[in-house]
This record gives C-alpha cells, sequence and structure tokens, in this order.
C-alpha cells in the first residue's frame, strides 16, 4: 500500500520500471504490462518498452498528445490489434497473471472478458434490444429471461434506463449521440466483463451526456477495473484515479491522479498539463 | 451581377434535351411494343395464349411454355448465382488478403464483360455434353445448363456491386462487433451482411435482371423445345424462353401477321416481368435508403 501513493517515475529508464514489476506496486493488480513493444508494418514503432500495472476496481487514464501510442496499447489488451498491420511485438499482457498475448489464448473469450467503447458510437444496425443482446446470444445465452435481465442491468448501470425503457425496440440509430455512447457503454456491461476498455468514449459527446457518462463510470469502477483514453486533460484529471502519461510511444510518468495532476514529477508531463505543448 | 453569357445558355439546352430524349426514347420504344404486340389480344382470345402448346404456323399461340420456361431457367439460375455470388463477394472483401482481393476484383469484372455468345459456345462444347454423360440424359440441351451459364453470367454482377457495398460497411462496426467477443464469421452473418443489405440486394436484382433478359446464351444450350415445365424433371429436359423465341422466329415471320403481333405480345410480357422485379427490388432498396439517410443525419 506504501508504494501506491509514492509518486513513481518511469521516466528513469524503462529498464528501472521492469525491475520494479516483480513487486507487486498494488495490493490487487489487474492488469501487468511488462516491456510491451508495438511497432506496424509502416515502420513507426508505437509502443516502446512499456511497463505498467494497472490496479483493479480503479479508474486508469492514459493521457498524452495524439499518436502517443494510447490507442494501440487499449487495443493490444484485448487483443484487436491482430488486425491492424503489427510486425513486431514485444513483452507480456498479464490479466490476473495470464498472458494475453499468448498465441494460443482463445481470444474470443479473452474479448467477452474485457469490454470496449470506442471514440465514436457503434451502434450496430439492430434494435435497442438486439443491440444489448448481441453478445450474450453469440455466448451462446438462449434463456429470455437471461436477457431481459442483462438489458434492465445494463440498461440502469449506464444511466440509459430511463430514456429507453419504453421504447427498447426501436432501431438504436434513432437514439442521439450520447444516448447512443451510453447504448455502447450498456452493450460491453451486458456480457459482464472484468475489464472495460474507454477509448476517448466522450470525444463527440455534449457536456451534459460526457457527465452522465463520468459519473456511471465512477459507480462502475467498483465492480470493473476501467481503463480510460480522455479526450481532454481536464477529463483526464476529472475521473483519473490513477494516470498515465504518454509521449511518442513512451511511458513518461505513472502515479495516482491527485499526485500526478498536482505535482507532476517530469517536466514534460508538467508541460503537457500546463497546456505548453499538446 | 455578371450578365449570363451565351454559353451557359447553349450547355444548359443541350443538357436538357439530351436529358429529355432518354425519356421520349423510352416512351417510344413502349409505344412501338405495344402498337405491335396489343392487336394480339384482338386476333387471339386470351384462352388461346394461356394453353401450354406453342405452334404457331398451325395457330396454337400457348405462350405459357415459354414464360414456364423463362422462369424455370432465371430461377435455376438465381439459385446457384446468388449464394455464390454473394459468398464470392464476402470473401473478397472481408476475408481474402489484400494481394489476392486486388487481383481477385479485376479478374471478376473481365468476367462480367464477356460476350454472351463466348459463354454460348463454352457451354454447346463443353457444359452440354458434360451434363449430358454425367446425368446420363437423351440430350445436355436442359433448363439446367441453361440455368449453369446464365449463372455464371449474373456472377460477377452480384460480385462486384455486392463487394462494393461490403467494403463501405465502417470498419468501426466490425471493430465494435469483434471487441464483443463474436467471431470473425459471426461478425460477417450478423452485422455486416445486415448493414450491406440494400447494396448486396440490388446486385442480385441487377444479376438476376440480366439472367431474365439474356437470348443468345439460352437459345444455344437449352434446346429450344416449347414444353411447360412442370416439375422438377423438367429441369433436365429442354426448354424454350421467350427472349429466344423472339429471337428465333423474328427474322422470319410475315410483317403484321398475328403470329407477328404475337411475338410482341410476348416482348410485352417479358418487359412487365422485369419491370416487377426492379420495382420490388427498387422499392426495398428505396427504404432501405430512407433508413441509411437517418443514420448520417
Amino acid at each position: 500500500m506504501t508504494t501506491a501513493a509514492s509518486p513513481n517515475t518511469p521516466a528513469a529508464g524503462p529498464g528501472q520500471m521492469e525491475s520494479q514489476a516483480p513487486n507487486d506496486q498494488f495490493e490487487d493488480t489487474k492488469i501487468r504490462i511488462q516491456g510491451l513493444s508495438v511497432g506496424y508494418s509502416d515502420g513507426t514503432e508505437s509502443l516502446q518498452d512499456i511497463s505498467l500495472d494497472i490496479p483493479a476496481n480503479q479508474i486508469t487514464v492514459l493521457f498524452g498528445p495524439s499518436g502517443g501510442g494510447k490507442s494501440t496499447l487499449l487495443r493490444t489488451i484485448n487483443r484487436l490489434n491482430d488486425l491492424a498491420d503489427v510486425v513486431s511485438l514485444e513483452g507480456r499482457v498479464l490479466i490476473d497473471g495470464v498472458d494475453v498475448l499468448d498465441p494460443k489464448l482463445d481470444v474470443i473469450e479473452l474479448r467477452r472478458r474485457v469490454g470496449m467503447v470506442f471514440a465514436r458510437p457503434v451502434v450496430l444496425p439492430m434494435s435497442i434490444r438486439q443491440n444489448l443482446t448481441y453478445g450474450l446470444e453469440l455466448s451462446g445465452e438462449k434463456d429470455p429471461g437471461q436477457f431481459e435481465e442483462a438489458v434492465e442491468r445494463s440498461l440502469k448501470a449506464s444511466a440509459l434506463w430511463e430514456e429507453v425503457y419504453d421504447r427498447l425496440d426501436d432501431p438504436a440509430v434513432s437514439l442521439s449521440g450520447g444516448q447512443q455512447q451510453r447504448l455502447c457503454l450498456a452493450r460491453v456491461l451486458a456480457l459482464e466483463p472484468d475489464v472495460i476498455l474507454l477509448d476517448e468514449p466522450t470525444s463527440g459527446l455534449d457536456p451534459i451526456s460526457t457527465g452522465k457518462v463520468e459519473s456511471s463510470l465512477q459507480k462502475l469502477k467498483q465492480e470493473y477495473t476501467i481503463v480510460l483514453v480522455p479526450h481532454s486533460v481536464q477529463q483526464a484529471a476529472r475521473v483519473a484515479d490513477y494516470a498515465a502519461f504518454f509521449l511518442n510511444g513512451q511511458l513518461v510518468e505513472f502515479g495516482m491522479g491527485k499526485e500526478l495532476f498536482v505535482h507532476p514529477q517530469d517536466s514534460r508531463t508538467e508541460d503537457y498539463i500546463e497546456g505548453r505543448f499538446g | 451581377m455578371r450578365p449570363i453569357g451565351w454559353s451557359e445558355v447553349i450547355i444548359t439546352a443541350l443538357i436538357k434535351v439530351a436529358g429529355y430524349s432518354a425519356i421520349i426514347f423510352v416512351t417510344l420504344i413502349f409505344t412501338f411494343l405495344l402498337r405491335e404486340g396489343a392487336p394480339t389480344l384482338f386476333e387471339v382470345p386470351l384462352e388461346a395464349l394461356a394453353q401450354t402448346r406453342w405452334y404457331p404456323i398451325e395457330d396454337y399461340y400457348g405462350i405459357l411454355p415459354l414464360i414456364g420456361g423463362s422462369l424455370i431457367v432465371t430461377f435455376g439460375a438465381a439459385l446457384f448465382a446468388v449464394p455464390l455470388g454473394i459468398a464470392t463477394a464476402v470473401y473478397i472483401a472481408e476475408i481474402a488478403p489484400r494481394w489476392a482481393r486486388e487481383i481477385l476484383k479485376p479478374l471478376v469484372e473481365i468476367l462480367g464483360g464477356l460476350p454472351s455468345v463466348m459463354l454460348g459456345f463454352i457451354g454447346i462444347l463443353i457444359i452440354v455434353p458434360f451434363v449430358r454423360e454425367a446425368l446420363d440424359i437423351p440430350t445436355g440441351l436442359t433448363a439446367f445448363t441453361g440455368a449453369l451459364i446464365l449463372g455464371g453470367m449474373a456472377i460477377p454482377t452480384i460480385v462486384s456491386v455486392s463487394e462494393d457495398a461490403l467494403d463501405a460497411v465502417p470498419k468501426t462496426y466490425r471493430d465494435a462487433s469483434l471487441a464483443m467477443g463474436a467471431t470473425p464469421w459471426q461478425t460477417i452473418w450478423r452485422v455486416t451482411l445486415p448493414a450491406a443489405r440494400s447494396g448486396v440486394l440490388t446486385g442480385v436484382m441487377l444479376g438476376v435482371g440480366r439472367a431474365i433478359g439474356e437470348t443468345m446464351t439460352v437459345m444455344m444450350v437449352t434446346g429450344n423445345a416449347p414444353v411447360l415445365p412442370t416439375g422438377l424433371r423438367s429441369l433436365f429436359s429442354p426448354v424454350r424462353t421467350m427472349t429466344a423465341t423472339i429471337a428465333a422466329e423474328m427474322g422470319e415471320v410475315a410483317n403484321g401477321s398475328v403470329h407477328y403481333h404475337v411475338l410482341f405480345f410476348i416482348g410485352i410480357v417479358l418487359f412487365l416481368i422485369s419491370l416487377i422485379v426492379n420495382l420490388t427490388a427498387a422499392s426495398v432498396v428505396f427504404k432501405q435508403r430512407k433508413r441509411s439517410e437517418r443514420i448520417l443525419s
């Protein structure tokens, strides 16, 4: 518990970070990333030797200017990057101690446990209800009672139930942008994952919808481990329990949100937070 | 404000003329078809037209076997061209690696440009003997052979149009589905294909439309026997389609005779059938488009 509060400065060197990993940084580490490097086929190396422990039941924010590798990290955790032109992949990503980069791992099972919400709301071309039950149907669930239960539970958790409970069979595209994004969150929750990855989930939303999404995240963290790429530094500061600053594929600084945004250890972090570049 | 120059006026007028002339020509063709075909209704009683015997020399003008022939060949063609065409489109758009895709797509489009008489040629020389020997039937000139070749002609159209539609489905849909633990196949079947439905349907209708109107190949390979197809067995016996009848007999018919008028009447029937197919397709696509406009707005 002592190390969690103390500011951690991996900027000193990736090697050092790696050697720290075995001493448990958190009581309950959900995702442990060790020496992860990802390179794309166009020669750009998107992540360079990242080591990072993500605690359970907290909101961990990955922030920094675009092109820093935040999305790549998210997409590597649920193996969605399998589809991209990744030519080199090194290091390990452990979820509950299991290496998810293992080629023999059941990717489908992994993606059910690690849900993801994208920057732009992508509702599938079906009704609201079908959007929510799609994942369950795919996993082989057939009991209609289970579907009903999952629809109501997930809509309530994402603060959408009040707005749509009387029109679940309408096409999902008839919802507003903010509602669609909360539906995407609900769709992930319906599967009862362990981890939720959010890639700029509120970048297209108005402040009121953004507020709704953020407050539902605060409730959800009691049950889920949340990793969020925010669309602004302000949002990062608002929601972060822990925050990691990424710059050009490197992890510059990682620490508790309250510490990092008030007293950043690295001058680059400070410059970014203060808005001197970005 | 600058005064509108003469060139502007002339160009506008030219474009207008071009636009209207398309409408005028279609109207003229249809009027001609009606003028030449309509007298049939006065010369031959409807009961006689709805007979199963087509033997114009002895004044038997039953057109049912011809309609039946067209339908069985088209239906047979659609039966295997539609699944195969859509499957090929899915393979090219969703599964094939990029290099295979860049070879396959132009190849399919070249296939679509093959002159139909060449396909008839291949049909007569290769497929007809093959069908005769493989199925052990008296002749290989059957509705089944015609359906095979027509299907082959419809496939490139179906593949090309469907592939464009699948390609236009946003990548984010696939990501979202995969991220929820769907397999690639579940994603194709449950998300990508439904999202591309209107384009796929347009492709199918264009392909089937081509099959209905096709003349040369069916004339060459279906045997041209005007016998009403009555069951599955007739799929493997010779038939004659409406288009083949018109093409084969128009050349030697006396201008203005009853036979001549009946041939035009068949043309009207053919026209109506294609019109119904097109309207059905258009209404489905139109509904879809309104929905997609909602998505975009």
